[in-house]
């Protein structure tokens, strides 16, 4: 067994929740960058410059991207050989969220209750963790913190397995299309295909941490990617709603195996805010 | 051409401002969302004065971070107003407010009230909270400090950069800008 003590893992997370809210990933500035450059609407250039000159002043004055600095969503992978010493893995997480939103200055977001009891927690706990155990002796910890603007388009369908590829594309295209400016556009697109209910929604959300530059490695997959992203560009939605040809940076897809009667898609956006930080302990 | 505008908006300055300008603002705002809007039209409904006077004045869709030391307020910029749309006719009506800062597009109950009243919707760059953090220079928060980052506050703002997506005549950005850039797919 590998003894790793709860307070290494609270520390490194108070870091992660650093370095996500102020640091917009390269390649997502990067996307940005050849964006601007793309930009048919004079606006909506001026917007994706705009948005880098914002993505450079967060960095230097260490200041949150956006002030919806999100629900603090985890996806961790423990290794069987793991033990944590001096307290379990949630209560580090939570503790680490807690000292990083509240040291980093960020934004508390989360109540306490959905529907009656609407009152800040005044930490932005609990955070939201998604566990994968699998073989070895590392534990990786992704936070990937998630703004409501855009989490509030997201959408799940259970379609049915007769209406295939072209219904998939008519569901993504349409879900991000409709969302219009409220998910702060250019958005990176995740989509979840297959599995059960709750699987393609996950799927949908994991699919978000794939780097803008890199393609499916399913030549399928990848052509898909490609199809949706033109279908949502065509749109003209573009920056921030207000017309242009970048409603979207990327399509990422995931799938997964699925029962002979299901055909479960789920969409999730992240605005262009694509932000996200991992650790290896 | 970029116009400068400076606070409290008189019907000249917003009958000058077309959907699709680019502004820079400068003067007084308030901020709120979804919280102290339900708490200001429910005093309205039950015929009690409010906590700030909003004739003529501006409503920035905001809940900023907090402000790290050296500065007055942390991050903000703008969340989405659909969710203040059920809110912000009251307001217009009863309230005699002038102009609301936020982004995306607006109900059409919304853009009736405010043709019918002379009122205009800015929309602020989503997701560049630092950028327009630099344009405020002063934060005072005025009431419901236990909403935290909803509570109202009263921002001073220099050359903050703004573009006016839904005009007094109902001139809609949200509907002209992509009809302009939408293709065959």
């Amino acid at each position: 067994m590998r003894r790793i003590p709860a307070e290494k893992i609270a520390h490194a997370v108070e870091e992660l929740c650093f370095t996500a809210a102020y640091h917009l990933p390269g390649d997502v500035r990067d996307s940005l960058a050849a964006a601007a450059e793309r930009e048919l609407s004079p606006l909506g250039s001026s917007i994706l410059s705009r948005l880098l000159e914002n993505a450079e002043i967060a960095s230097k004055k260490r200041l949150p991207i956006c002030q919806d600095t999100g629900f603090a969503v985890f996806f961790v992978e423990i290794g069987e050989q793991v033990r944590i010493a001096g307290g379990d893995l949630t209560g580090a997480i939570t503790e680490g969220t807690r000292r990083g939103y509240k040291k980093g200055y960020l934004r508390k977001s989360i109540v306490d209750d959905p529907l009656f009891n609407r009152v800040n927690t005044g930490d932005n706990t609990p955070p939201i963790i998604h566990l994968k155990i699998q073989p070895g002796d590392r534990l990786t910890i992704t936070l990937a913190p998630k703004g409501g603007g855009s989490e509030n388009m997201s959408a799940v369908r259970m379609l049915t397995p007769a209406e295939g590829r072209q219904g998939v594309i008519d569901f993504v295209v349409n879900t991000v299309v409709g969302a219009g400016g409220n998910t702060c556009p250019p958005t990176i697109v995740g989509v979840g295909i297959g599995g059960t209910f709750e699987k393609a929604t996950l799927l949908a959300k994991e699919a978000l941490l794939r780097p803008v530059s890199e393609k499916n490695p399913d030549k399928q997959y990848a052509e898909l990617e490609e199809e949706i992203l033109k279908g949502i560009n065509a749109s003209g939605v573009g920056p921030q709603g207000l017309g242009g040809v970048t409603t979207a940076l990327a399509v990422h897809i995931l799938s997964h195996p699925c029962h002979i009667a299901s055909l479960p898609v789920a969409v999730n956006l992240n605005c262009h805010a694509a932000r996200h930080a991992s650790i290896t302990l | 051409m970029v116009k400068r505008v400076t606070t409290p908006l008189t019907d000249e300055v917003i009958q000058d401002l077309k959907a699709g300008d680019e502004i820079l603002l400068s003067g007084t705002l308030y901020t709120a969302r979804d919280a102290a809007h339900k708490r200001l039209c429910r005093l309205i409904e039950e015929g009690d004065p409010l906590p700030v006077d909003l004739t003529g004045q501006i409503i920035y869709f905001t809940g900023p971070s907090p402000p790290p030391p050296g500065r007055v307020i942390g991050s903000a910029g703008p969340t989405t107003s659909c969710r203040m749309d059920p809110y912000s006719p009251i307001l217009i009506r009863e309230a005699g407010l002038k102009g609301m800062i936020g982004k995306g597009n607006r109900s059409r109950e919304v853009i009736e009230v405010m043709k019918e009243h002379g009122s205009v919707y800015f929309a602020a760059i989503g997701g560049a909270g630092a950028l327009l953090s630099n344009h405020i220079l002063e934060s005072e928060i005025i009431c419901y400090e236990e909403l935290g980052p909803e509570a109202i506050r009263k921002l001073t703002v220099e050359d903050m950069p703004l573009i006016v997506a839904i005009d007094s005549s109902g001139n809609n950005l949200y509907e002209s800008g992509p009809d302009m850039y939408k293709s065959v797919f």
